[in-house]
């Protein structure tokens, strides 16, 4: 346990070092929610009911661009052989990486989602639920974002693949993330929505760790 | 402490070595030796349970290979396993904590390895030697019994590479053993197993 603490932390530590990257997540995110009123013309009203969900496509993208410095890099310097051969097991030491990018790039997100939503024309009473439901989804995005990092480790392509791997896992929590809000926006309860969410955390929680450390295995073999 | 029986091992379509018997004891050094691909990192990882044989077995006294992996095997491999934008100290501490190591056991290898002088540099300031004898800290800082070695002298230099063969019998003496890769002969007595003989 206290190996995997400090592992945890060394990762949060990588996270931030070379000059902030979970910003940049941060800083995609809100240049791509700034983009599509741009884009979709002068009025205003016709943005809104897209609202939600453009938000939770922009959010699902942002969490995938530090994906690749999951697994690729420690797989490339050695690091990988060295955790599958301390005291945890590779299950944990799955979970363990994909909680610290949860925390390191999931949170970050999740503070700036509500700028993104507002922006994006929803009302500012639902602040508080695009901060909480991305908060939940992001742990979602992390966990399976790992399952597609180790699964893309070693072949020559890793980011693309990543993205391609892990966008279509990532449809679940768009939809339930995006109906919270719009169920929100439309003066219902966003609890059912929120409580999808949730689900699919939990099965990316139990399927991430068995899968992810096999894909290692496989990768180092 | 470790026994191979009857190991073949292929890469692709190519059978690098077959029906491979030997084994390591306490107190005993094993250089393997061979031409550049005759299969002694592949033979290696075989031992450290990366790679999977076609046929054969590795055992170890008394215990099951995958808690031997998380408890009795060092494994030090071409690459060190060191970021570049972390501090040598960060890295040989969280590289000596995961594989178990107290405070004492990490003081005593950067003494033995003469660290103390590269701690605050980041790694990527250090030479390829200078980053060899931070991955050796690790060995020293959390005892396990079975060192695999992948080409341990190849970035040292002359005095470092003596005093690795004094920290490898330090090992031995203690009841360890040592699987060692090489080009150049260890600087301590050790048993010779060519790979290239064996195909």
């Amino acid at each position: 346990m206290k190996a995997l603490m400090i592992l945890w932390r060394r990762e949060l530590a990588l996270a931030w070092a070379g000059g902030g990257g979970p910003l940049l997540a941060c800083g995609f995110f809100l240049c791509l929610t700034v983009l599509v009123p741009l884009a979709s013309g002068s009025d205003p009203a016709a943005l809104r009911p897209i609202a939600g969900g453009v938000a939770w496509v922009a959010l699902a993208v942002s969490s995938i661009l530090s994906l690749e410095r999951l697994f690729e890099r420690d797989f490339e310097d050695g690091t990988l052989d060295l955790l599958a051969l301390g005291g945890p097991p590779l299950e944990l030491t799955v979970i363990a990486k994909a909680k610290a990018q949860w925390l390191a790039v999931g949170w970050p997100l999740a503070i700036t989602a509500p700028v993104a939503a507002i922006t994006l024309g929803l009302p500012v009473s639902l602040a508080p639920l695009a901060a909480l439901s991305a908060l939940i989804g992001g742990l979602g995005f992390a966990l399976t974002g790992a399952l597609g990092a180790s699964l893309a480790l070693g072949s020559k392509r890793g980011g693309l693949l990543i993205a391609v791997v892990v966008l279509p896992l990532f449809i679940p929590p768009v939809v339930f993330g995006a109906g919270a809000l719009e169920r929100a926006a439309n003066g219902q309860s966003p609890g059912p929505a929120l409580a999808f969410l949730t689900a699919y955390v939990l099965f990316a929680a139990v399927i991430t760790p068995l899968a992810g450390a096999a894909a290692i295995r496989n990768a180092q073999s | 402490m470790l026994t191979v029986s009857g190991l073949t091992v292929s890469r692709g379509e190519r059978r690098l070595f077959r029906d491979l018997s030997f084994s390591v004891g306490s107190g005993e050094v094993l250089a393997l030796t061979g031409a550049n691909g005759a299969g002694k990192t592949s033979l290696l990882r075989t031992l450290a349970g990366f790679l999977r044989p076609d046929a054969g077995t590795v055992a170890f006294a008394d215990i099951e290979i995958s808690e031997a992996r998380a408890s009795h095997l060092h494994w030090l491999g071409h690459l060190d396993g060191l970021k570049g934008a972390r501090r040598a100290r960060e890295e040989l501490t969280f590289q000596a904590q995961w594989f178990g190591a107290d405070p004492d056991g990490i003081a005593a290898a950067v003494d033995v390895l003469a660290l103390e002088p590269l701690l605050d540099l980041e790694v990527r300031r250090l030479s390829a030697g200078q980053r060899r004898r931070l991955a050796l800290a690790r060995l020293i800082a959390s005892p396990r019994p079975l060192w695999l070695l992948d080409e341990p002298l190849s970035p040292l230099d002359a005095r470092w590479r003596a005093a690795l063969g004094v920290l490898l019998q330090a090992h031995v003496d203690k009841g360890g053993g040592v699987i060692a890769a090489v080009h150049d002969p260890l600087p301590i007595p050790a048993r010779t197993l060519d790979i290239g003989a064996v195909r």
